[in-house]
C-alpha cells in the first residue's frame, strides 16, 4: 500500500516540501526530545494554579459533604453532574476520531487521533471524579461494584442505570487506555531508540520491547482494527447509558426517547469542538502545521456542522413532541425552558449549538483559524448549557409548586469546575512534553500516498489529466501550509 | 569464515525493500524478519507470513465476557437474592442488555491486547531486541541469516541492486543492549 497512488482530487494530508521518514520523527519528537519552550510553562503553571484549585475545592467537599454545593431538596442533581456530562461528551471525539474514522478508511485521523484519544482519556478522568464526589463518602465508591459484602451479600440494583453507568464509564476508560497505549508502542520505540542514558531505559520500560518486526505489524493492525470494531458500539453504549440516567426516571423534561441519540450526537458535537479548540493551538505551538493541515481543520468544522445540526434538530423535536404528548407536565417543563427564569440558559444553549455551528455553512468561516477556534470555544460553552438546561430546569420547579426552586452555585462549585478544566489541561501538556502528540508511524503511511510532496512528483511525470490537476491547486487556496512555490510546482516537467 | 551473524539490509524507501524480498526470494536465499517504522502493507503475504488468529481470540474472549456479565447479573439478581421492586419481575432480560454488553467488549479488548501481548513477547520492562536501531525511525531493515546463507557476496549484491542504501555485517544479533 505505500506505493499506493491516491486520487489526485484528494487535498493532501501532509504538507512540506522534502518531508522524509527521518523528517516526520525529527519533527513529530521535538517537542519530546528537547526542553519545554516558555509557551509551554505559562500554560503549565496556568493549569496547575487550575489544578489546585480543583485540589482544594474537591478536597472541601470531602471534608464537608456534598452540602458544600449549592444542591437543595429540590435541585438534588446540578453542576456536578452537568460537568460529569460534559466532560464524558468531551471525551467522546477521542474514540470517534481513532475507532469509526479508522472503520471508515478516514486517513486524515492519522496525524489527529493520538492527541484526541490522550484527551478522551483526560476527559473521562475529569468526568469520572464527578461521579466519586457526588456519592458524598467517596471512600465507599467501590459499593457501586458487585463485591460480596457483610450484609449477607447484598448485590448492587443491576436494574438502576446508574449502576449501568459505573459499568459503562469504567470500560469506556479501560478500553480507551488499552487502544491509545497500544498505538503509543511503535512510538515510545522510535523515542527510546534514539535517546540515551536514563531516558533511554525510560522509554524501553513504556515501550515494552518493540521492535517493529513483520509479525508484530501484522498483529498489531488485527488489534487496532478489532479494537476499533469493539470501540464504536462502546462509544454509542456509554453516552446512551449517561442518557438513561435521565431518561429512564418520570420526571418531565427527562423521560424522552429521543435522549440516546440525542446525546450521542451533542457528545461528538461537542467532543470535536474540544479537538478543534486544543488542535489549533497544538499545531502553531508545536509547528505541526505540515501535519495537521487545513483540511483536517475543515473536516472536523464539518462533522461539527452536522452534528450540531442533529442537535439542532433534537432540541426542535423535544419541544414538538412535547406539545403533541398533550402531557401538561412535559408542556410545561418545555414552556419553563423556553421562558421561565431559566430562560437565559436555554437562549445561550439555542445560540451556542444550533446557530453558530450554522455559521460553517461558509467555506471562509470553515477555513479561518481564528473563527473556528472561538467557535469551537462557543460550542463548547453551549455543550455545558446543554447539560445545566436538562438537569437543572427540569428539576427546578417540581410536581408540588411550594418546593420550586432556584440554584445558586457555592465557590465550591465553580471551584469543582474550573478547577477540572485545570487538571484536564495539566494531564494535556504533560502527555505532549513526554509523550509523541501525533502517531509517527501513521503518517509515515501517508508519505508516499497522501502527501502534497508526492501528489507533485506525480504530477510533474503526467500522472494526471490537467483539469484534475487544476482542481487539485484549487483546492490548495485555503491551506495556511501551502506556499504560492508548491503550487506552482504543480506543472507537468 | 567470519563472525557475520546477521547481514542487515538497510532501506529508505518501503518499496525498494518489498523489491529487495523479491529478489532475494528469487536467488533462494531465506529472510530472517524485517523490521520496519510503520506497517507495510502486502509484505506478509511476500514473507510467507500466515493470517493472524488474533480475531478467534477476540471473539472468545468476548463470547466469555458475555457469558460471565450474564452470569453475574443473573446470580445476583435472581438467584441468590431477588429482590422485590415494585413488583417488578426479578430476571428483567431487558436491563441486563447494558451490563452484558460492557462486559463483553471489557474482556474482549482485554484479553484480545492480552494475548497479542503474550504472543509477541510484549511486557513492561522487556529489553527491546533491535537488530538497527533506525528501524523505528527511517530505515526499513531486512535481516538475513548469515549461517543460513553463505554466500555473503551474493546477498550484498542482491541488497545493493535492490536499493539498500547500506549493508551491515551485524556479529551480534541485537544491537540495541550492551
Amino acid at each position: 500500500m505505500s506505493s499506493h497512488n491516491e486520487s489526485i482530487l484528494r487535498e493532501p494530508l501532509v504538507t512540506g516540501k522534502d518531508i522524509t521518514y527521518a523528517q516526520i520523527t525529527d519533527d513529530i519528537l521535538l517537542p519530546v526530545e528537547n526542553k519545554p519552550n516558555k509557551a509551554w510553562w505559562i500554560g503549565f503553571i496556568v493549569a496547575a494554579c487550575g489544578a489546585m484549585l480543583w485540589v482544594i475545592s474537591v478536597g472541601y467537599t470531602f471534608w464537608t459533604g456534598i452540602g458544600a454545593w449549592g444542591l437543595n431538596k429540590t435541585v438534588g442533581w446540578a453542576w456536578d453532574i452537568t460537568d460529569f456530562v460534559w466532560w464524558v461528551g468531551i471525551g467522546h471525539a477521542g474514540t470517534l476520531i481513532s475507532a469509526v474514522l479508522l472503520l471508515f478508511r478516514q486517513n486524515w485521523r492519522n496525524s489527529i487521533n493520538r492527541s484526541a484519544e490522550a484527551m478522551t482519556i483526560f476527559a473521562v478522568i475529569c468526568a469520572a471524579t464527578y461521579v466519586v464526589a457526588h456519592m458524598g463518602r467517596p471512600w465507599l465508591a467501590y459499593w457501586i461494584f458487585p463485591l460480596p459484602n457483610q450484609f449477607g451479600s447484598l448485590w448492587v440494583n443491576f436494574n438502576s442505570p446508574l449502576v449501568w453507568d459505573a459499568f459503562a464509564i469504567s470500560t469506556y476508560f479501560t478500553v480507551s487506555l488499552v487502544f491509545w497505549y497500544c498505538g503509543l508502542l511503535p512510538d515510545i520505540a522510535s523515542v527510546r531508540d534514539r535517546a540515551t542514558g536514563l531516558r533511554r531505559r525510560i522509554y524501553s520500560i513504556l515501550s515494552f520491547g518493540w521492535n517493529g518486526s513483520v509479525k508484530t505489524w501484522q498483529r498489531f493492525e488485527i488489534v487496532s482494527l478489532i479494537l476499533a470494531g469493539i470501540s464504536t458500539p462502546l462509544v454509542l453504549s456509554v453516552h446512551t447509558i449517561v442518557s438513561f440516567d435521565f431518561a429512564t426516571s418520570v420526571i418531565p423534561g427527562w423521560h424522552t426517547t429521543i435522549f440516546p441519540p440525542y446525546f450521542v450526537a451533542g457528545a461528538i458535537f461537542s467532543g470535536f469542538a474540544m479537538v478543534q479548540t486544543l488542535l489549533l493551538i497544538l499545531r502553531k505551538v508545536l509547528n505541526f502545521e505540515h501535519y495537521i493541515t487545513m483540511f483536517h481543520i475543515e473536516s472536523m468544522n464539518k462533522i461539527i456542522m452536522v452534528t450540531g445540526s442533529i442537535v439542532g434538530i433534537a432540541y426542535l423535536t423535544e419541544l414538538f413532541i412535547a406539545w403533541y404528548s398533550g402531557s401538561e407536565y412535559e408542556m410545561y417543563a418545555f414552556a419553563n425552558r423556553v421562558a421561565g427564569p431559566y430562560a437565559w440558559a436555554y437562549w445561550s444553549m439555542m445560540t451556542c449549538n444550533v446557530i453558530s455551528p450554522q455559521l460553517f455553512w461558509f467555506k471562509k468561516i470553515r477555513t479561518s483559524i481564528p473563527i473556528s477556534w472561538v467557535l469551537s470555544i462557543v460550542v463548547n460553552i453551549g455543550m455545558w448549557f446543554e447539560r445545566f438546561v436538562i438537569i437543572v430546569t427540569s428539576l427546578h420547579r417540581d410536581y408540588l409548586p411550594s418546593s420550586w426552586a432556584m440554584f445558586y452555585p457555592t465557590w465550591t462549585d465553580v471551584g469543582i469546575f474550573v478547577g477540572s478544566i485545570g487538571l484536564f489541561f495539566v494531564l494535556f501538556l504533560l502527555f505532549l512534553r513526554f509523550l509523541p502528540g501525533i502517531a509517527i508511524a501513521e503518517v509515515k503511511l501517508l508519505l508516499k500516498s497522501a502527501s502534497l510532496q508526492h501528489k507533485t512528483k506525480l504530477v510533474q511525470e503526467g500522472a494526471f489529466p490537467e483539469e484534475q490537476v487544476e482542481f487539485f491547486r484549487e483546492s490548495l487556496d485555503k491551506y495556511d501550509s501551502v506556499t504560492q512555490e508548491d503550487i506552482n510546482a504543480l506543472r507537468k516537467k | 569464515m567470519s563472525n557475520t551473524k546477521y547481514i542487515i539490509g538497510s532501506f529508505a524507501d518501503p518499496d525498494d525493500l518489498m523489491h529487495g524480498i523479491e529478489k532475494l526470494q528469487a536467488n533462494n536465499i531465506s529472510i530472517y524478519d524485517c523490521y520496519t517504522p510503520m506497517p507495510i502493507h502486502g509484505i506478509e503475504a511476500k514473507l510467507g507470513v500466515r493470517p493472524s488468529r488474533l480475531p478467534i481470540a477476540a471473539f472468545c474472549f468476548g463470547a466469555l465476557g458475555a457469558t460471565l456479565g450474564f452470569s453475574l447479573l443473573y446470580y445476583t439478581m435472581a438467584y441468590d437474592w431477588p429482590m422485590n421492586i415494585g413488583g417488578k419481575p426479578s430476571l428483567p432480560l431487558p436491563n441486563f442488555v447494558p451490563v452484558t454488553f460492557e462486559c463483553t467488549i471489557l474482556l474482549c479488548a482485554l484479553g484480545m491486547v492480552a494475548t497479542f501481548f503474550f504472543r509477541n513477547h510484549l511486557f513492561p520492562g522487556r529489553a527491546p531486541r533491535v537488530m538497527d536501531l533506525r528501524a523505528t525511525d527511517d530505515r526499513f531493515i531486512l535481516a538475513v541469516d548469515a549461517r543460513e546463507n553463505t554466500d555473503h557476496a551474493l546477498v550484498d549484491r542482491l541488497l545493493k541492486e535492490a536499493g539498500a542504501v547500506e549493508v551491515k555485517y551485524n556479529e551480534r544479533k541485537y544491537v540495541s543492549y550492551e
